[in-house]
């Protein structure tokens, strides 16, 4: 049988202390787990941070993953998020080339996503735009004709639904 | 045996002048809160960082602190402390580089699950990240092989972090912790709030119980089991449950094999023992395990030196592992019964249903023979001195009493194979991290826990040099190890390797060069002896043991002399080189 690669979210409650995403991350690093992207960020308990990894591996890495990082004492939770309905949402910021001319073009690309233009300089657009990991790619497909200058994509942040 | 070994029993009125709370620095609240920690000896070095500590400790008396001569030595005796005793091991360097001399014993530690407090002096707070003189991150260098670090910012943190480090460091799956105090905090004064009561912390609750549903798929997978065997390692000796596993090995009739580190966990005297396995283990324990139908891991985690190639190991066995680590169970091999637990409580509770393997008869015979067939060997000489009879020697002379402790290489190997240990906690060695160097400084720290017993330090002529400086501390504080080194001239183990894997293509192995070990410890105020035949050694040993202090008795051995059997790597545990003569 060919162990299955497939992507894992995972959601990793940690005390907010000194150095703990250095803990996190590198015990991802020294055992060999990939680590696709990496969110820290406050949580609804104060003194506790969410972390949200996106990583890939078969069963058997994901079991390792998930005992190994309850090891770390300032790791209080591990949640498999995508054993379950979640929500996972990033946020991308593109500045993308755009003369006045081509710049009506470009609105209706941006539109079409329902994304926005947070500032414009005279031959350049910052678009920022929130979704899954595939829209956010699909966009920045679709921006590429007209140059990406610089993109800059901050990782997913995801949530299982309903009442869990 | 030695007057200089202190004896520090913590009275009520002693308690009482520890907890009493008075506006202390940083570095009295340190020494108090040890103390109320138990802690009777600590190894350590002194420096910049950790001068206000050291100025507490001036006069101090409560507890023996051992001046080392090398921070590793402070380390691996701290190390040796805390497995020959089952406490917690305490040591203490300054910031940067006598930190950083801290991290081979760190590691070593780590890998063999030995409860440690380690701490480290640090620069002023203020000065930490501006590559400040003597500054190190230490709590960084040492994440990876530490089970918890603490850099204390604020005083006031102080006596919650050693109680909880003690209790990190000394439950559960034990381990290393490191506390890093910056010298401002050693220096800051407060009001002492001693911690005394238990731990609660939301992030570490280590699972004593296992679940009574495994249990009883064990119970049953064991009635039905023809060719059951049990594999006991180290967390046998350190959850104390080598009685509940004699009881159960005894209930249930089932064949054992002890790792490296599970030695001294069941009395190799017995009938159902059948020595070591993996890569120098003994014929019928490769062979036990590859026939077997039922694999009983207790306490051990299934290291590459154990299973050889991992593929082709115990093919035909279902798989039980009891571990209190749960990232044990499944890394290295598939299980069937995972058991979550304390060692000793998992095993009280087995023992209260367990039952006799009743179809296993045959397999029992079958490995008795094994074990009468093909026991450890070697070609004795009367013209060279082997060191696997020095070995023998030194068991016959001790009756397998004795503490021993070894360095990492043949002589290693030898001493586990020959030596006969009946007791846990009896055997001092560098399993995981293989670390040459601890030998010797190891014994003077499970010497100090042991002060009435017999302790052997076994080491080769390569690892002697890596921490003999320690000679200084045993002779002036009369601390009556035994150092025994067996002089080959050669680095043993890695000759063996290119003699048997590289064509004898011998690459810088040859130790000629090094000291006379006679004169050596002479130098250092030690008694010395050598030996260079069977008569010579017999003698030596009997001086060494008549002698009340710490003597060193160098045995001259054969260079050429292999370890067998030997799976070479890459193969499967019952292709075994044996070493026999065409």
């Amino acid at each position: 049988m060919i162990p299955t690669t497939l992507k894992h979210t995972i959601a990793v409650l940690v005390n907010d202390q000194p150095g703990v995403l250095q803990r996190v991350s590198g015990l991802f690093g020294r055992r060999g787990f990939n680590i696709e992207s990496i969110t820290v960020g406050s949580s609804e308990e104060a003194g506790l941070s969410r972390m949200v990894i996106v990583t890939t591996g078969d069963e058997n890495t994901l079991e390792q993953v998930e005992k190994q990082l309850y090891k770390i004492i300032d790791v209080i939770k591990v949640i498999d998020l995508s054993s379950r309905p979640m929500v996972a949402r990033e946020l991308a910021l593109i500045k993308v080339k755009a003369e006045p001319a081509e710049r009506p073009e470009i609105m209706g690309v941006i539109d079409t996503f329902r994304a926005a233009v947070v500032d414009i300089g005279p031959n350049s657009l910052i678009v920022q735009v929130v979704g899954d990991t595939e829209k956010i790619d699909a966009m920045v497909e679709l921006l590429k004709p007209y140059g990406i200058r610089e993109l800059s994509r901050t990782g997913a942040t995801a949530m299982i639904r309903g009442n869990v | 045996m030695s007057a200089q070994i202190p004896n520090v029993q913590s009275t009520d009125e002693l308690r009482e002048k520890w907890m009493k709370p008075e506006v202390i620095t940083g570095s009295e609240m340190l020494l108090r809160s040890l103390l109320l920690e138990g802690v009777e000896c600590v190894f350590g070095y002194p420096g910049g960082a950790v001068l206000y500590i050291y100025d507490a400790m001036h006069g101090f008396d409560d507890f023996k602190h051992l001046l080392t001569r090398h921070e590793q030595g402070a380390i691996h005796a701290a190390d040796g402390y805390a497995r020959a005793s089952g406490k917690v091991g305490v040591c203490i360097a300054t910031s940067g580089p006598g930190a950083t001399n801290l991290v081979t014993g760190i590691a070593t530690a780590y890998m063999d699950s030995v409860p440690l407090v380690v701490i480290t002096g640090n620069v002023a707070t203020t000065l930490i990240g501006t590559d400040a003189f003597q500054e190190a991150d230490i709590t960084g260098i040492t994440m990876p092989i530490t089970k918890h670090s603490y850099l204390v910012r604020d005083v006031e943190d102080l006596p919650r972090i050693i109680h909880e480090a003690f209790h990190i460091a000394n439950t559960g799956r034990k381990g290393p912790v490191l506390i890093d105090i910056p010298k401002d905090v050693s220096a800051a004064k407060s009001l002492f709030k001693p911690h005394t009561e238990p731990v609660m912390m939301r992030g570490y609750n280590p699972r004593v119980m296992p679940n009574k549903l495994q249990l009883d798929k064990l119970h049953q997978a064991i009635t039905e089991a023809k060719r059951p065997l049990i594999l006991a390692g180290g967390g046998v000796v350190y959850s104390g449950g080598h009685e509940e596993l004699l009881k159960f090995v005894e209930t249930t009739g089932i064949p054992i094999t002890t790792t490296l580190l599970g030695l001294g966990g069941f009395p190799s005297g017995h009938d159902l023992w059948i020595g070591m396995p993996g890569m120098h283990g003994t014929y019928a324990a490769n062979n036990a395990i590859q026939q077997s139908d039922l694999l009983i891991s207790i306490g051990a985690r299934f290291d590459d030196r154990v299973t050889g190639k991992l593929d082709g190991f115990a093919p035909h066995a279902r798989i039980a592992h009891i571990d209190i680590d749960p990232a044990e169970i499944g890394k290295n091999v598939k299980t069937d019964i995972p058991i979550v637990g304390d060692v000793k409580t998992v095993l009280e509770m087995l023992n209260i249903e367990a039952g006799h393997s009743s179809y296993a008869d045959e397999w029992r015979t079958t490995i008795a023979g094994w074990k009468k067939e093909k026991p450890f060997r070697y070609d004795d000489s009367e013209e060279v001195l082997k060191p696997q009879w020095v070995v023998e020697m030194l068991n016959d002379t001790t009756r397998g009493e004795a503490i021993v402790t070894t360095d990492v290489g043949q002589h290693q190997m030898w001493a586990a194979q020959y030596y006969r240990f009946n007791k846990p906690r009896s055997w001092v060695t560098s399993g995981g991290l293989g670390t040459m160097g601890f030998g010797f400084p190891s014994a003077i720290g499970a010497q100090m826990a042991n002060p009435e017993r017999l302790v052997i330090s076994i080491n080769g002529d390569g690892g002697m040099q890596m921490c003999a400086q320690e000679l200084a501390i045993c002779a002036i504080n009369n601390i009556p190890v035994k150092v025994v080194v067996m002089n080959n001239q050669v680095l043993g183990m890695v000759r063996q390797w290119q003699e048997l894997i590289y064509d004898n293509r011998y690459s810088h192995i040859d130790l000629s060069g090094s000291p006379d070990f006679v004169k050596l410890a002479e130098a250092y105020g030690v008694k010395g002896l050598r030996a260079t035949n069977k008569q010579e050694a017999a003698a030596a040993w009997q001086e060494a043991m008549d002698t009340p202090g710490p003597v060193l008795v160098e045995f001259v051995v054969n260079k050429h002399e292999n370890v067998y059997p030997m799976v070479p790597q890459g193969a499967t545990i019952d292709q075994m080189l044996m070493g026999d003569k065409e």
